[in-house]
């Protein structure tokens, strides 16, 4: 690592006037942050860890049933606090990684980052969610721009992710063999007005909603609906862990099986 | 009395975990030496350049710099030794280049040390190092094996005629008999494959401690290694011109090797001369993603065999062409893997009258290929028992019947490629292997697996190996530049408890709880009593350490022979303190009686006589009770096995589960039942790994694309499933005191070819007619051999 100075603020606004700094970077559960630093990848003149701010943290639920997950909560929290009222999303969570991990990554932290292959864009994209910023108010269609790319803006901090709760819902992820993260994964949310269906893993532009899907299941939410049925190859990622023809592929399957898992 | 239960034979717990498993082990990244500065080494991001500028001068006035280094350093120092010549079918010598400690002109694989920053703390050493100013001039990597040794391929090193380090024919005598067999076959099966290249991963990277003595003029160094004499000898010899009596090195708890610690390294040349260069002990901890790209990789042959039968499916004949990966410089052992190792093996368990083997060994922009578990035995089982069974589902045949037909039964055998097997019972481990893995209940398996829409797999392999390396002059004309014995003392003291200081390492392997078992059975008394020292040149005799499957069949000799001369001069003592003929004193329980009479003494009683020699036949013997023995063993051993997996292929993805893996081996007599069934179940969990998920991969450009966890596939606990181990059907070797064989990369060995020849057995079943897939079988190149 180089050098860089730390603060560990214990209040939301706090964390915003620390973030002003020239260079500040935001420290969620550090799940990339910190072997990225290790490998002199980064090089930030301050860290601002958000883990110490209780107001972000957390799960509850929202007048309107939509169940609001602290940007700071961690993957085991989310994993033990959300099996009752949204299990798809808690099962999501519990799946990331090893226990380490779980304890220490956050949603915030995961979605700020953006990893192609990480298993929350999925879950965020799938549900319709919106993500709340001590700024605003973003609609997951407008969050996820690209590969590592998001809307948030320079200093922006995630305080809440409000997820809409679906009728049924079920995350399939196939795992790289080495990293175990979603080589394919696809999260599959059937809502009254329709059905979402997002895939994390496959494609260079990262999480997408698979459109062709969401019409077919819209219509007839079984796996038969899609028989058949894969995205095409073209822009998916390709490397030594599968090509793009077989991430196309595993869309199919593991959306066939999300739907079968959702029941 | 002593325990009935400490002796050869019994599961004893490994008494060296109490301290691994409490945090209280000492390895060598926990030695600090007072006063010790840090190194950090600036490693080359480019596989192949020239270097025309190396400038520390922004480098050597960063805070808490001590000193740089460069190649220029180390002009007159030598190159890291290779410990075996290997001469090619010509007759002539290998091809072999310089190795210097930091490079010099020219780099030559990613990794490659250009130079090396000595400061205050090792943050301090790599913000230095980032100040090096380098400048490389590009050149083409060399990087796939048949394009390097085309006319006209950039040379790896400029001052060799080609990339290639030998051609190998073995036996070349054999060659047109060879040739002919196979034109005359009935039947010729034929299959070309990889065996990729594994990077060893250890769970302890690697660590160096160079420490300089100015009163004495002693140099130490602390190092992970599996053999620390052969570091001393050869660091001292051929590197850096020290003697042995000024230079210790010691190796203490290490946390594993599998072979990447068996080999000389840079590092520990740079830590041991920088000490003396600033006087300060010098230390380097190895990060993982450093040891990815210097630490020995391992395997990377590429082969194409040819297996021939005659009309009633005999085995007439072999024939293989192997390219093997040597990397940018040879590795200390490098030469002999893909030759030695290997082509004395392609026999397998098989009486095939004719083999001939061609190994090109080739230089590469890579890291250094070295052994690894096994080392050039996997290799050779995996290409003869993947052809065994392409053979058989060519001509129709059951796999097991093809294997028991052709079988060795008649020991000893010699075979056509210069190995003698001594002892062995293929038809009885197969026997066991049928019954464990209940073979007769397979299709019903099958069908259960296909209920559930799986495709399920069975495939066997039957292995062999050479351990117990090795006779010394037998390698000596092969080409070894070493012997290959082992040594022991025997120190007992004067209440009867006893040292045995050791020149094989344990770094895994349970030393410290088996060899007293050896003792503790040959002299009746508790293994409780017997400590095992090793690691350390100052105490052990000169010892050439751990591999090969050696500790036990070699080291072991050496122990018991230096045993059995400290218990003929304790007879000698009890019989003088008996007054008895020492013809007529036995030793049983820890007691010496005089046959036929009730009189005895305790093993006490005739230790502390040996120290304490008053009543004492000094006219005849010296005081003290302390022998070594140095043991040359006679042939290599055999352990020999029959191993089988059962898989289940998910034909939507393509993703291979291991249901059932059964392993049948015969180790010859066991010391320790549980430390073997523990030996066999990390050797199959890395055949395991090799099968399905572990493999190392340059780009084009000599990048590595696999140079962390993230990208290099581990086996982890739920990619493996509960083993069926047996190794009951013992042959004891015919040659060595205990009857041992050695065990601990049978599993290495055994396991990749039955995984293959499962998934290979489950595609077939759905009707998918595949040959063939490349290791590691993972979920993308299966779905891709399925889709045709």
């Amino acid at each position: 690592m180089y050098e860089f100075e730390f603060e560990r603020p214990t209040t939301l606004a706090d964390a915003i006037k620390a973030m002003g700094a020239e260079d500040a970077q935001a420290l969620g559960g550090g799940q990339t942050l910190i072997p990225t630093l290790k490998q002199r990848l980064a090089m930030p003149a301050k860290l601002v860890s958000l883990g110490a701010i209780d107001e972000i943290k957390g799960v509850c639920k929202a007048d309107d049933g939509a169940l609001c997950l602290g940007g700071g909560t961690t993957h085991a929290v989310v994993t033990r606090e959300a099996a009752v009222d949204y299990p798809a999303l808690a099962a999501l969570a519990g799946n990331i990684g090893d226990p380490a991990v779980r304890n220490r990554g956050t949603l915030g932290g995961s979605i700020a980052n953006n990893d192609p292959a990480a298993c929350y864009p999925a879950a965020v994209l799938g549900s319709g969610a919106t993500v709340v910023t001590n700024t605003r108010e973003i609609a997951a269609d407008e969050y996820f721009t690209g590969m590592f790319e998001t809307a948030l803006g320079e200093g922006e901090i995630i305080t809440e992710v409000r997820f809409p709760v679906p009728e049924k819902a079920a995350y399939q992820k196939f795992e790289q063999p080495a990293s175990r993260f979603a080589l394919v994964g696809v999260f599959v949310a059937k809502y009254v007005d329709g059905v979402r269906v997002a895939v994390t893993g496959a494609s260079e532009g990262g999480v997408f909603r698979w459109s062709e899907a969401e019409a077919a299941l819209s219509g007839d939410f079984s796996a038969g609906a899609l028989d058949g049925m894969a995205p095409p190859a073209e822009g998916m990622m390709s490397d030594l862990h599968g090509s793009a023809a077989y991430r196309a592929h595993l869309v199919g399957v593991m959306t066939r099986r999300a739907v079968v898992a959702a029941g | 009395m002593p325990k009935d239960h400490d002796g050869i034979g019994a599961g004893s717990k490994r008494r060296e975990d109490v301290r691994f498993l409490t945090g209280a082990g000492n390895y060598t990244d926990d030695i600090n030496v007072r006063g010790q500065a840090y190194v950090h080494f600036l490693r080359s991001d480019v596989a192949h350049g020239k270097l025309s500028k190396v400038d520390t001068g922004a480098a050597e006035g960063m805070p808490g710099v001590i000193r740089v280094f460069t190649g220029a350093d180390f002009e007159g120092v030598g190159g890291l030794p290779c410990g075996w010549c290997v001469t090619d079918r010509h007759g002539q010598p290998m091809q072999e280049p310089a190795h210097p400690v930091l490079a010099q002109g020219k780099v030559r694989h990613v990794g490659d040390p250009i130079a090396a920053v000595v400061a205050e703390t090792a943050e301090q050493a790599r913000d230095a190092a980032e100040a090096i100013e380098v400048d490389i001039e590009d050149l083409p990597a060399v990087i796939d094996m048949k394009a390097a040794v085309q006319d006209g391929a950039t040379k790896v090193h400029d001052d060799l005629s080609s990339n290639l380090c030998y051609d190998w024919g073995f036996v070349e005598e054999n060659r047109e008999a060879v040739d002919k067999a196979i034109n005359e076959a009935a039947h010729v099966t034929t299959l070309e494959l990889k065996n990729q290249r594994l990077v060893a991963n250890p769970m302890e990277p690697r660590v160096a401690v160079g420490d300089f003595n100015r009163s004495t003029g002693e140099h130490t160094l602390y190092t992970t290694s599996q053999n620390p004499h052969v570091i001393r000898l050869l660091m001292g010899a051929f590197v850096l011109g020290i003697p042995e009596h000024k230079l210790r090195v010691v190796a203490p708890d290490v946390g594993g090797g599998f072979g990447s610690k068996i080999f000389h390294y840079a590092e520990e040349a740079f830590c041991t001369f920088a000490a003396k260069a600033v006087n300060r002990p010098v230390k380097w901890t190895s990060s993982r993603s450093e040891a990815f790209i210097s630490d020995a990789h391992g395997r990377d042959h590429v082969t194409r065999i040819e297996l021939a039968l005659d009309k009633d499916n005999n085995f007439t004949a072999i024939r293989t062409e192997t390219y093997a990966n040597m990397g940018a410089y040879l590795s200390t052992f490098a030469p002999s893997v893909p030759t030695w190792l290997h082509g004395t093996l392609m026999a397998g368990n098989y009486k095939t009258p004719l083999i001939y083997v061609n190994v090109k060994a080739v230089f590469t922009n890579t890291v250094p290929v070295d052994a690894y578990r096994g080392a050039g035995r996997p290799e050779a089982t995996y290409q003869l028992e993947r052809v065994i069974d392409k053979a058989a589902r060519e001509l129709g045949l059951d796999p097991i019947a093809l294997r028991r037909q052709n079988f060795v039964t008649e020991f000893p055998y010699a075979t056509p490629v210069a190995v003698e097997y001594d002892t062995g019972d293929y038809h009885g481990t197969m026997d066991v292997l049928e019954k464990m893995a209940d073979l007769s209940g397979f299709e019903a398996r099958r069908k259960e697996s296909e209920a559930r829409g799986k495709l399920r797999g069975l495939g066997l392999n039957c292995y062999i190996e050479a351990c117990g390396i090795a006779p010394s002059q037998l390698v000596g004309q092969l080409g070894a530049r070493a012997g290959l014995y082992e040594s022991a003392t025997v120190r007992v003291n004067a209440t009867g408890g006893i040292v045995v200081m050791t020149g094989s390492h344990s770094h895994g392997q349970g030393h410290e709880t088996t060899f007293p078992q050896v003792i503790a059975d040959m002299i009746g008394i508790d293994a409780d009593m017997i400590e095992i020292e090793h690691g350390d040149t100052a105490n052990a005799p000169m010892g050439m350490g751990t591999y090969g499957s050696r500790s036990i069949a070699v080291g072991g000799s050496a122990m018991v022979r230096a045993a059995e001369k400290v218990i003929n001069k304790a007879k000698k003592i009890a019989a003088h303190l008996m007054e008895a003929s020492e013809a007529d004193i036995e030793l049983k329980d820890g007691q010496f009686s005089v046959a036929g009479t009730d009189k005895s003494v305790a093993w006490g009683d005739v230790t502390l006589a040996a120290y304490v020699p008053h009543n004492y036949p000094l006219d005849e013997i010296e005081p003290g009770l302390e022998e070594t023995a140095f043991y040359d063993p006679a042939n290599f051993t055999y352990p020999a096995g029959a191993y089988a997996c059962e898989v289940e292929v998910d034909p939507e993805t393509g993703k291979v589960t291991i249901e059932r893996f059964a392993a049948a081996d015969d180790f010859g007599n066991i010391i320790n039942p549980m430390i073997v069934d523990g030996q066999v179940h990390g050797g199959i969990g890395q055949g395991i790994g090799q099968a399905l998920l572990e493999q190392c991969v340059y780009d084009e450009n000599g990048q590595l694309l696999t140079g962390s966890y993230m990208d290099y596939a581990m086996p982890r606990a739920d990619d493996v499933p509960f083993y069926d181990v047996d190794h009951s059907c013992q042959t004891p070797c015919t040659h060595n005191p205990l009857g041992v064989k050695g065990c601990g990369e049978a599993g290495a060995i055994g396991s990749p070819p039955s995984v293959v020849n499962a998934v290979i057995d489950a595609l077939h079943s759905g009707g998918h007619k595949v040959d063939h897939i490349d290791m590691p079988v993972s979920p993308a190149r299966v779905w891709a051999a399925m889709q045709g």
